[in-house]
């Protein structure tokens, strides 16, 4: 009889339960140890990039939403805020911090709904049912908002669809102080709970140099501990002007960045309380005949705006020659929005940076000579969305 | 007056087909298999803010051995599609399809070609679900249809290989 010892493959996915959608690793085990790891993508490949290149600039608006679902109001500024610098527009003071706004109240969502799918993941199965109560409320709002529950399309180029509901500020209050109870229950349910400490602590540890190798972004970065966001980094929509603080984990590890993503809750929080403190009064889209639609409650009553919105509709706007790169800070890193003008009412090339896919790489990394059942950890831990990833 | 008088109390007379239909119809079991956006609305009617649980189809199997209702939620990319129809192989019969949302009935907004132009392509649908992505309310709305339909099978019904009742 042989004693020579070999190795499995295993296939895992496209349809797991654990692997957040339809990512499919191959996986080579000796024993419960992992040799290598590789991850299988574009099984929800949409041709996202695509199909916003044979749109008007109006019209790609909607397909950015579809890409990170469950951010779908920081994909959106990350699109207008690209547009506008390319049209060189500049919104009212009210836009950008009403954006302000609805980017924290994304991310609260976006990792809400990790923090359920993670819990759940490694055995915590209440979490889900508590985190997802929460969110459904930020849904309502989103609701009231674009009058959709998740792809609202709520933020548009040169301001919001419409103006903001007439209870906002009473409903995002509501949500603050709902979110701050929640989170006292997910911590004495979480973080000394014996079982989910030793499923991840030093388990898919990064350390600060390989993350930055491999350019990895978000809390996937901080966790590590360096201390980067490019809201305090590279300020955009008028973030310099709210006060909050970076978040950093120590070891890189998935405990680190649970803390780092219920730290990263509760700093949203703060920012959304200032936001509506200072909320300034004003018209909620920028006036620039011709490139940005007018008010709806306009075009209904008056002759040129109708005209416009006509034009708008029917044939776009012309953008100058040349190309724009704007990056923001979504829940999960930095997304970044590529746009290449050939001076026609279409963009010539989109591409978007998903944070997902890039931290998605240092999957092998995380996994390689860990047991098999950190697998699942690592895979949650990173937060991946596979609509962002395939795109 | 008949035959109901004969017989103890404790005894209900019906047909096999109700019975069964109706066994059918309170304990079907989704296969738990999300694509996109609209897998996290089905999450969210499967939470407790909706909670499905009251039609007797919480429990989400992630075998396709053990389930006996596939909710397509999601779009269909051209690498999945090999993937949804082995999954709809590897159920037992019988067994139902909803196909959710734009995307899985009908390619949705992307007429492109990454995407399959509706799900129905592969696989036979019994519920097609509008929306981008539907309410929890749409996707109930679609499950009580589905139980509606099922009602009216019969188990002398022909089976295709599509596991489909022939017309």
């Amino acid at each position: 009889m042989s004693t020579e010892s070999k190795t499995i493959t295993l296939n895992m996915g496209p349809q797991h339960p654990s692997t957040h959608g339809v990512l499919r690793v191959i996986l080579e085990l000796d024993g419960e140890t992992v040799v290598k790891a590789e991850p299988v993508l574009g099984y929800l490949h949409t041709g996202i990039e695509k199909t916003m290149e044979s749109k008007l600039y109006y019209k790609a608006l909607p397909c950015t939403d579809r890409m990170d679902y469950l951010a779908p109001m920081s994909n959106n500024l990350g699109y207008s805020l690209a547009v506008e610098k390319l049209m060189d527009i500049e919104v009212p003071e009210k836009v950008k911090w009403a954006r302000v706004c609805l980017a924290e109240l994304t991310r609260v969502n976006s990792h809400l709904v990790w923090l359920g799918t993670h819990a759940l993941d490694i055995g915590a199965m209440s979490m889900l049912l508590y985190t997802f109560r929460d969110r459904e409320s930020i849904i309502d709002v989103y609701e009231a908002c674009g009058g959709q529950r998740m792809m609202t399309s709520y933020i548009r180029i040169g301001g919001l669809a419409h103006d903001l509901p007439v209870d906002f500020d009473k409903r995002v209050r509501n949500i603050i102080k709902q979110v701050e109870n929640g989170l006292e229950d997910y911590e004495t349910l979480l973080t000394n709970n014996e079982i989910f400490i030793n499923r991840t602590k030093d388990v898919a540890v990064i350390s600060a140099e390989d993350a930055i190798n491999w350019s990895l972004t978000g809390p996937m970065l901080r966790g590590s501990g360096i201390k980067h966001d490019l809201r305090k980094a590279n300020p955009y929509t008028g973030y310099e002007n709210f006060d909050f603080e970076v978040c950093v984990g120590k070891k890189g590890d998935a405990y680190d960045r649970y803390v780092l993503r219920v730290e990263e809750i509760r700093q949203s929080l703060r920012i959304m309380k200032q936001a509506l403190d200072g909320m300034p009064e004003g018209p909620y889209l920028a006036h620039v005949p011709g490139v940005v639609l007018p008010p709806k409650e306009d075009v209904l009553y008056k002759m040129e705006s109708m005209i416009f919105h006509f034009k708008i509709i029917t044939e776009g706007f012309k953008s100058p020659k040349g190309a724009v790169y704007q990056a923001l800070e979504s829940p999960k890193g930095e997304i970044g929005f590529y746009i290449n003008s050939d001076g026609t009412n279409k963009p010539n090339r989109v591409r978007v940076r998903p944070p997902s896919m890039i931290n998605l790489g240092s999957l092998p990394k995380l996994v390689e000579g860990r047991m098999f059942s950190d697998v699942i950890t690592a895979i949650g831990s990173i937060d991946i969305v596979l609509g962002e990833v395939d795109r | 007056m008949g035959i109901e008088e004969k017989i103890p109390d404790s005894i209900i007379l019906t047909s096999l087909d109700k019975m069964v239909n109706w066994a059918r119809k309170r304990s079907m079991w989704p296969l738990g298999f999300g694509l996109a956006c609209c897998a996290i609305e089905m999450i969210s009617t499967f939470s407790p803010h909706f909670d499905l649980a009251r039609y007797g189809m919480e429990v989400m199997r992630p075998s396709p051995r053990q389930a006996d209702l596939m909710i397509v939620a999601g779009r269909v990319s051209m690498k999945m599609a090999p993937v949804v129809k082995t999954l709809y192989e590897q159920m037992p019969n019988p067994k139902w399809v909803i196909s959710m949302g734009a995307c899985a009935s009908c390619g949705g907004v992307f007429n492109n070609y990454a995407i399959l132009q509706g799900v129905d392509r592969i696989i036979p649908v019994d519920i097609f679900v509008p929306g981008c992505p539907p309410r929890p309310e749409q996707l109930m709305d679609g499950i009580l249809k589905l139980q509606e339909k099922l009602e009216k099978e019969s188990l002398k019904d022909e089976r295709t290989e599509w596991g489909r009742k022939t017309v």
